[in-house]
C-alpha cells in the first residue's frame, strides 16, 4: 500500500501527512491528528456522530477518504470555540441540557454550527429536519431543538451588537 | 468498517477519467458522492482495485439553461439541486424531491448522476427522471451519446451505460407554465429508501388532463414509468373512479422485492397510494 | 447573604442546575474507550460465524498471518490451555469465548486477529478461512422444546440440573415461578369473568450510540492488568477478571471512562473483552478492541424476546380477582442474562402492577435457540418492561371485554394510597404511591372526556381519513436492586457505596461504586452532598468508574444509582455531618444540643451571629480537632437497601393512523412520573425524554428478526429503527412527588420508567384505534406495514 501525501487546513491550521488511499477522514482526524471529538457510531453512514464541516458543508467524515480532502478547509468540534470563548452552539447545548452521554454531541455541534450559518432564523420543524442526519439515543432531541434555538437567538443578538473599536 | 486497499486516481478532465476507466476495465469504480460506494466498501461488499474520483472535473458540475433545456451536471449534489433557484423556478419537482432523499449531510455529497448511474431501483432520481422525460448524456471512448431515461434502466444494477462510460449531465425540458408536480415517498424514517414512491408531472387543459407522467420508485427491479396508467388519464377529468383505475393500473405493473419494509402486497398497494397522493398534490399546482 | 440566597448558592437538591460534566463533551474532549491510545498498542478484530449452527471443521490462519502487520490469530484452541475458551455468565451458565468446535449463533466469535492497526486487523479478519459443516437451526423457542428438536448445547449433554433447578429438555434452561399457584387457580376457577391474551415482546436491542470496546493493558514488569472498558459494572468485572485470569484483584484495575450510553448493553462481559485481555497478557502490550455497529446489534446483549400468555380473572364489574401468566423466554444460545442470581426472570413478578390483586402466579421457562445471548437489557429494570407490558395490556383486554373505560377499570383496581406500604401477591413490598391523584392529574391535563368524544365522532364518520386511538398506562415499576439478602450478581451483594472527603479549604471529592453513562451523576450526586453538607455542588468533585479509587459497587443499570448509591451518598454525608456538629460545638464552646443546622452552617440556637459554616469546620478538622477526635473530615458508607423502590407513572398517548398507508402520527404523549424526591428536575426531564424516545422506537419500529436459517435481519442502522429528530414526537412531562419512606432522601430513581411505561402506552393507543372493530391486541412493532395489514383485514383500506 503506497501512501499519498495529503494536505488540508484543520481548524485554521495547515496539516500535511502521509495516508493510505483508503484511510477514512474520520480515522485521519481521530488517529493521526488526535482530534477525537468526531465519533464513530455506525458503519453505514446513518448516525452522524462523525459529522465535521468541509469547505462550508456538513459532511459525515466516515464516508469520505482523507485523500478526497486535499486542499480543503475542515472545522471539527475542537475548532468551534475561538480564543477560549465557546461558540453559541456549544453554549446553547450546555444551557438547554442538549446532551447526556455526549457521544453524539460533537457531530450535533458541528452540524448545528453549519445549519445556523445557512438558516439563521429557523422554525422548530426546520431545526428537526436540519438535524435529521444526527442520531441521539439519550435526549429524545427535544432539548437539542431548544439548544439550537438558544444558539440562533444568541448569534442574532451578537450580530446586532455594535462592534467595539 | 474498514474498506479494503485500492489505488486512488483523481482525474481533472472527462477524457482523463474515460481513459482511466478503459485502462482498468472492470477493476475500477467511479467515486462520485461516495455515499453508496463507501458503505459497500466498508462492509467489503465491493472491493474495487481502483477508485476514479470524479469530484475534481469541472465539466461535470453546474446547473444551467441552454438551448431551451435545463442541463444539470452529473456531479450536482442533492443540496445543490434543493437550493437551486433555477430549478425551483423551472423544474421544481427536483428540489421538492431532493428534500426527501437521504439526510442533510448526505445531500452535500450524494449526486444526481451517482443516484442514477448505478441502476439501483431503490434510488429516487431514476423514476423522477422518467417522469420528467429526461435525457442522460454519456461520454465514453467513442465520444458522447444521449440516452432517454425511459430507455436507460435494464434491470437491477444494470443500465445502458457501458463500463467505460461516465454520465456527464442530465438534460430536461423546463416546465411549461402551470405544470403540476409532486413526489410522494413513503418511507420508514428519514434517510430510508422508499417503501414505494411516485413522481407525477401533470398538465391540465381546462378540467381535463392533457399530459401526465408517472414514475415509480422501488417497486420493481428498475424504476418504472406507468404508461398504461397515464393513458387512462389523458383527456379525462379527475374523479375518484378514475383514481381507482389509475391506482389499479399502477399496482398491476409492480413487482417489488420483499424486505423488512414490507411484502409485495403492501409495497404494491403503496405504489398505488403514493400515486394517488402525488396526483392530488400535483394538481394543486396546475 | 440571607438564607434563601445561601440555599440557592449551594445549587443542591431540587435545583435544575446545569451539568458539571458538559464542559468536556461540548468541546470534543470526552474520554471514551476508542479515544484511548497507549504506547505500543495493537488492535484486535474478530472473525465471526456466518452460520447460526454449525460444526467448525477447520480454521486456516495462514493467509491472515502472511499479511504484513498481522501479529497473531487466536482461536479457542489457543485459549484452551488457559481454560478461557469458555467463561461463566452472569446467569449461572457458560458461554463460549471463542467458538469451541461449533458455532451456536450467526455472528458468534470464532477467532481474533491482532495487528498493528485496525485497518490491517480488518484485512486479517477477511483472510482467515473457516470451514463449517452446517447443522439444523432452531430459532423458534416453542419448536426448540419439541421432543426431537436439534441439540444446541452439546456441552450440557446429560446435565439435568441447571443453575436454576431442573432442566427437563436439552434446550430447556430453567423453569421459575412466583406467587401462589393454588390460590390463583382457585380464583380463576370461580371467577365469573376471565380473559386471556398472547403477548409477544419481540427481540430488540439497546443500541447505544457508542458500541462496546476495551483497551486491555497488561504490564509484564509490574504484573498488573489495567483495562479501560465500556462497562456499567467495573468492580464486578474486576472481580470476575481476577478470578478468570488468576491475577490478584489488587493488581487488576478496570476503568470505565466516559461511556457513550449503556442502556444495559454494557453490563455483561463479552468475548471481545476477554480476548483483548488475554491477548494483552500474552503479548505484554496494550490491545484495543472496538466493535462495529453490526457486531453490536448482532452479538451483544439483546433485550426482551418474551412470549407471554396473560390471564386475568375478575368480577362482572371489573374487580380483578387473579392474575396468571406463563412465559417462554428465548435466551439465545447461552444464558447470559444479566439478572441477580436468584432471579432468572429478573423482577418479572412485579407484573401485578399498580393493582390490588389478591391472587397471582407467574411461570417463566427459559429456552435455548440459535441466537445471540442476552435478554435483560435496554432500560428494562430486570424484565420490568415485560412485566408492565403484560399487566397493562391485560387490564386493557379486561376493560374491553367488560366494555369499561380504561381509566375507570384502573381506578377501580388501583392500590389505594392508604394501603402503602403494600405487599403484593408476589411478595414485593411497595414503598409508597398515590395512583389515584396522579391519574386524575393526567386525565384533566389532556381533557380525556373531549378526546373520547372526538374519537366517537371519528368512528362514526366513514370518511375519516384516520383512526384515532387513546392509550393509557398506569405503571408501577421496581428498581434499586437491591437488598443483599435477595440480590447478588455472581455472589456480590447488590449494595452500593460512597466515600466523601472534605478538604481543608471546604471543597470536597466523592467517589461512588456506580458509573454514569449520561445520567448526570457528576452533577446530581454533588447536589445531594451539597444539600447534606452545605458545600456548593460546584466545588464537589464526583468520580466514578476507576476500580483503583472508587469504593466497591455493583454499577449502574436497573435505575439503581439514585436508590442505592444515592442513599450511600446521603449516609456518608450524614456521618460527616455528625462529626462536623461535634467540631462546631467544640469551636463554639457549646453543647451539641445547643446547635441547629441551617443550610450551610451550625448556629447556636437563639443567636444570629454565633455560627460555624461547613467551610470553617473543614479547616478546623485539619488543625483543631478536640481531644479524642481524629483529624480529617471524611466518611465512607456501604448501603444495603432495605427494599427496592417503586417509582410509578401515568402515561397517555393519542395516535392518528393514516388509513391509506398504515403510518401513525403520535399526536400527543403526556407523561406523568413520580420518582419521589427530585434531585435535578432538568436532568429528570431529559431522562424522561430519552426513555420515551427509546420506547417510541421499540413500540413503533424496532425488531431483530431471524429467517429460517438463523440469519439475523435488520441488524444495521438502515433497518434498525433509530428515530431522528423528524420522527420523534414532542413529549409533555409532568410529575407528582411521593417520596420513598425507606430511602434517606426519599428518592426512587427514574431513568427507566419512561421506557418501561411508554411502550405499552403506544400499544394501548394502537389497539384502542381498532378496538371498536373487536381488536384486542396488536403485536409490536407497530410499523406502517403491519398496521396496514390490519386495516386491510378490516376493509378499511382502498
Amino acid at each position: 500500500m503506497s501512501k499519498k501525501i495529503v494536505s488540508m487546513n484543520i481548524n485554521g491550521k495547515k496539516v500535511e501527512e502521509a495516508v493510505e488511499s483508503r484511510t477514512l477522514l474520520v480515522h485521519f482526524l481521530r488517529e493521526k491528528m488526535n482530534l477525537t471529538g468526531a465519533h464513530i457510531g455506525c458503519e453505514t453512514s446513518h448516525c452522524g456522530a462523525c459529522t465535521v464541516d468541509i469547505d462550508g458543508e456538513s459532511v459525515k467524515s466516515c464516508t469520505c477518504f482523507a485523500v478526497q480532502c486535499e486542499g480543503s478547509d475542515i472545522i471539527t468540534v475542537e475548532g468551534l470555540a475561538q480564543g477560549g470563548v465557546l461558540h453559541a452552539v456549544q453554549e446553547g447545548f450546555y444551557q438547554e441540557h442538549g446532551l447526556q452521554c455526549g457521544f453524539c454531541t460533537p457531530g450535533m455541534l458541528t452540524r448545528a454550527y453549519r445549519f445556523l450559518q445557512d438558516n439563521p432564523n429557523p422554525t422548530e420543524d426546520e431545526i428537526r429536519v436540519g438535524m435529521s442526519g444526527n442520531l441521539c439515543r439519550c435526549t429524545g432531541y427535544q432539548n437539542i431543538v431548544k439548544a439550537v434555538q438558544y444558539a440562533a437567538n444568541k448569534l442574532r443578538e451578537d450580530a446586532q451588537k455594535p462592534v467595539t473599536a | 468498517m474498514i474498506p479494503p486497499s485500492f489505488d486512488y486516481h483523481c482525474p481533472t478532465s472527462i477524457s482523463e477519467a474515460i481513459s482511466l476507466l478503459s485502462k482498468f476495465g472492470g477493476e475500477a469504480k467511479i467515486l462520485a458522492g461516495g455515499h453508496s460506494l463507501l458503505p459497500m466498501m466498508k462492509l467489503r461488499f465491493a472491493e474495487p482495485a481502483n477508485l476514479i474520483d470524479i469530484n475534481k472535473i469541472p465539466e461535470l458540475r453546474g446547473i444551467k439553461e441552454e438551448g431551451g433545456l435545463i442541463k444539470i451536471g452529473a456531479m450536482t449534489t442533492e443540496n445543490q439541486i434543493l437550493f437551486s433557484e433555477l430549478l425551483q423556478k423551472k423544474l421544481p419537482l427536483l428540489p421538492e424531491a431532493a428534500k426527501l432523499i437521504a439526510d442533510p449531510q448526505v445531500r452535500n455529497r450524494g449526486t444526481i448522476g451517482g443516484d442514477i448511474a448505478h441502476g439501483d431501483p431503490a434510488n429516487d432520481h431514476p423514476a423522477i427522471a422518467m417522469a420528467l422525460d429526461a435525457t442522460f448524456v454519456l461520454h465514453g471512448p467513442g465520444g458522447q451519446r444521449k440516452v432517454k431515461a425511459v430507455d436507460f434502466f435494464q434491470g437491477t444494477y444494470m443500465t445502458d451505460m457501458a463500463e467505460d462510460e461516465i454520465m456527464v449531465s442530465i438534460e430536461i425540458a423546463p416546465f411549461a407554465p402551470k405544470t403540476g408536480y409532486a413526489y410522494h415517498k413513503l418511507k420508514r424514517k428519514t434517510g430510508d429508501w422508499a417503501t414505494a414512491a411516485a413522481a407525477v408531472v401533470i398538465q391540465m387543459s381546462g378540467s381535463r388532463v392533457s399530459h401526465v407522467a408517472i414514475g415509480l420508485t422501488n417497486v420493481a427491479p428498475t424504476a418504472l414509468r406507468a404508461t398504461a396508467a397515464e393513458q387512462l388519464m389523458i383527456g379525462q377529468e379527475i374523479s375518484p373512479a378514475l383514481m381507482d383505475k389509475v391506482a389499479e393500473s399502477v399496482r398491476s405493473i409492480c413487482d417489488p422485492a420483499e424486505d423488512l419494509r414490507g411484502d409485495a402486497e403492501y409495497k404494491t398497494a403503496m405504489a398505488g397510494e403514493m400515486t394517488r397522493r402525488a396526483i392530488a398534490a400535483a394538481i394543486a399546482h396546475c | 447573604m440571607n438564607a434563601p440566597d445561601r440555599k440557592a448558592a449551594l445549587q443542591g437538591m431540587g435545583d435544575s442546575r446545569l451539568r458539571k460534566e458538559d464542559a468536556r463533551f461540548i468541546q470534543g474532549k470526552g474520554n471514551y474507550v476508542d479515544d484511548i491510545k497507549l504506547p505500543g498498542m495493537v488492535h484486535m478484530d474478530i472473525v465471526r460465524s456466518p452460520l447460526a449452527h454449525a460444526r467448525i471443521k477447520k480454521i486456516n490462519k495462514e493467509k491472515a498471518l502472511a499479511i504484513p502487520g498481522v501479529i497473531a490469530v487466536l482461536t479457542a484452541d489457543d485459549l484452551k490451555p488457559l481454560k478461557l475458551h469458555w467463561m461463566p455468565t452472569l446467569a449461572g451458565d457458560v458461554a463460549a469465548v471463542l467458538a469451541d468446535e461449533k458455532v451456536h449463533f450467526q455472528m458468534q466469535e470464532v477467532a481474533v486477529v491482532l495487528a498493528d492497526d485496525r485497518y490491517i486487523a480488518a484485512d486479517g479478519v477477511e483472510a482467515v478461512e473457516v470451514e463449517y459443516e452446517e447443522l439444523p437451526v432452531v430459532i423458534d423457542p416453542f419448536k426448540a422444546l419439541e421432543k426431537d428438536a436439534p441439540v444446541l448445547r452439546e456441552d450440557l449433554a446429560g446435565k439435568t440440573e441447571g443453575a436454576h433447578g431442573q432442566r427437563y429438555h436439552h434446550n430447556h434452561i430453567f423453569t421459575w415461578d412466583a406467587g401462589d399457584k393454588e390460590a390463583t387457580d382457585a380464583a380463576f376457577k370461580s371467577a365469573p369473568v376471565t380473559v386471556t391474551e398472547k403477548l409477544l415482546y419481540p427481540r430488540v436491542h439497546p443500541c447505544p450510540l457508542e458500541t462496546c470496546g476495551a483497551v486491555a493493558s497488561f504490564d509484564p514488569v509490574r504484573g498488573e492488568l489495567t483495562t479501560y472498558m465500556t462497562s456499567q459494572a467495573p468492580h464486578v468485572v474486576r472481580t470476575v477478571v481476577s478470578m478468570l485470569s488468576g491475577i490478584p484483584e489488587s493488581k487488576v484495575r478496570i476503568v470505565s471512562p466516559d461511556i457513550g450510553g449503556g442502556f444495559g448493553n454494557k453490563v455483561g462481559v463479552y468475548p471481545g473483552y476477554v480476548c483483548a485481555i488475554v491477548s494483552s497478557i500474552v503479548l505484554g502490550r496494550p490491545v484495543k478492541w472496538v466493535e462495529d455497529r453490526i457486531e453490536n446489534l448482532s452479538s451483544t446483549a439483546f433485550a426482551r424476546d418474551y412470549h407471554m400468555t396473560g390471564e386475568l380473572a375478575a368480577t362482572t364489574d371489573g374487580k380483578i380477582l387473579g392474575l396468571r401468566t406463563h412465559v417462554i423466554a428465548d435466551h439465545g444460545a447461552f444464558d447470559a442474562c444479566a439478572d441477580p442470581t436468584k432471579f432468572p426472570a429478573g423482577l418479572f413478578h412485579i407484573c401485578s402492577g399498580s393493582y390490588d390483586i389478591p391472587a397471582a402466579h407467574c411461570t417463566v421457562e427459559g429456552v435455548y435457540t440459535n441466537k445471540a445471548p442476552g435478554g435483560v437489557a435496554y432500560r428494562c429494570s430486570f424484565r420490568v418492561t415485560e412485566a408492565v407490558y403484560l399487566i397493562e395490556r391485560m387490564v386493557d383486554v379486561l376493560a374491553q371485554k367488560l366494555n369499561m373505560d380504561k381509566a375507570e377499570i384502573r381506578r377501580k383496581n388501583f392500590i389505594r394510597k392508604e394501603q402503602f406500604p403494600y405487599t403484593s401477591a408476589f411478595g414485593f413490598e411497595y414503598d409508597s404511591g398515590d395512583y389515584h391523584t396522579a391519574l386524575e392529574k393526567v386525565l384533566d391535563a389532556v381533557d380525556y372526556k373531549s378526546l373520547r368524544a372526538e374519537q366517537a365522532a371519528k368512528r362514526a364518520d366513514p370518511n375519516s381519513p384516520t383512526l384515532m386511538g387513546i392509550g393509557l398506562v398506569t405503571f408501577t415499576e421496581v428498581v434499586g436492586a437491591g437488598p443483599t439478602k435477595m440480590c447478588d450478581i455472581l455472589g456480590m451483594g447488590m449494595f452500593d457505596s460512597c466515600e466523601i472527603r472534605v478538604h481543608p479549604t471546604g471543597s470536597a471529592i466523592a467517589r461512588m461504586g456506580t458509573i454514569t453513562q449520561g445520567q448526570g451523576h457528576q452533577t446530581t450526586y454533588a447536589q445531594i452532598i451539597a444539600t447534606e453538607l452545605g458545600i456548593p455542588s460546584e466545588v464537589i468533585q464526583v468520580e466514578e468508574g476507576d476500580t483503583s479509587t472508587a469504593p466497591y459497587g455493583l454499577g449502574t443499570y436497573g435505575s439503581r444509582s439514585t436508590p442505592v448509591a444515592g442513599a450511600a451518598i446521603a449516609m456518608a454525608a450524614r456521618k460527616i455531618h455528625a462529626k462536623a456538629k461535634k467540631l462546631a460545638a467544640h469551636l463554639l464552646e457549646v453543647g451539641e444540643n445547643d446547635l441547629e443546622w441551617e443550610i450551610d452552617r451550625f448556629k447556636v440556637k437563639g443567636s444570629s451571629d454565633k455560627f460555624k459554616t461547613m467551610s470553617d469546620i473543614a479547616w478546623a478538622a485539619y488543625n483543631k480537632p478536640p481531644a479524642g477526635m481524629e483529624p480529617g473530615l471524611e466518611a465512607v458508607h456501604y448501603y444495603d437497601p432495605p427494599n427496592f423502590t417503586y417509582p410509578f407513572g401515568i402515561y397517555l398517548c393519542v395516535v392518528d393512523i393514516d388509513k391509506g398507508t398504515g403510518e401513525t402520527k403520535i399526536r400527543r404523549f403526556y407523561a406523568l412520573d413520580d420518582c419521589g424526591t427530585r434531585i435535578n428536575p432538568m436532568i429528570i426531564e431529559g431522562q424522561i425524554h430519552g426513555g420515551l424516545t427509546e420506547g417510541f422506537a421499540v413500540a413503533m419500529g424496532q425488531l431483530l428478526s431471524f429467517d429460517a436459517q438463523g440469519n439475523i435481519q435488520g441488524n444495521t442502522l438502515m433497518d434498525y429503527f433509530l428515530p431522528t429528530a423528524v420522527e420523534t414526537p414532542h413529549w409533555e412531562t409532568d410529575f407528582t412527588v411521593t417520596p420513598s419512606p425507606h430511602h434517606p432522601i426519599g428518592a426512587k430513581g427514574v431513568a427507566e420508567s419512561p421506557h418501561v411505561g411508554s411502550i405499552p402506552t403506544f400499544t394501548s393507543a394502537m389497539v384502542d384505534a381498532f378496538a371498536h372493530l373487536g381488536v384486542t391486541h396488536l403485536e409490536m412493532p407497530h410499523t406502517a406495514y403491519r398496521i396496514w395489514k390490519e386495516l386491510k383485514a378490516h376493509g378499511l383500506t382502498h
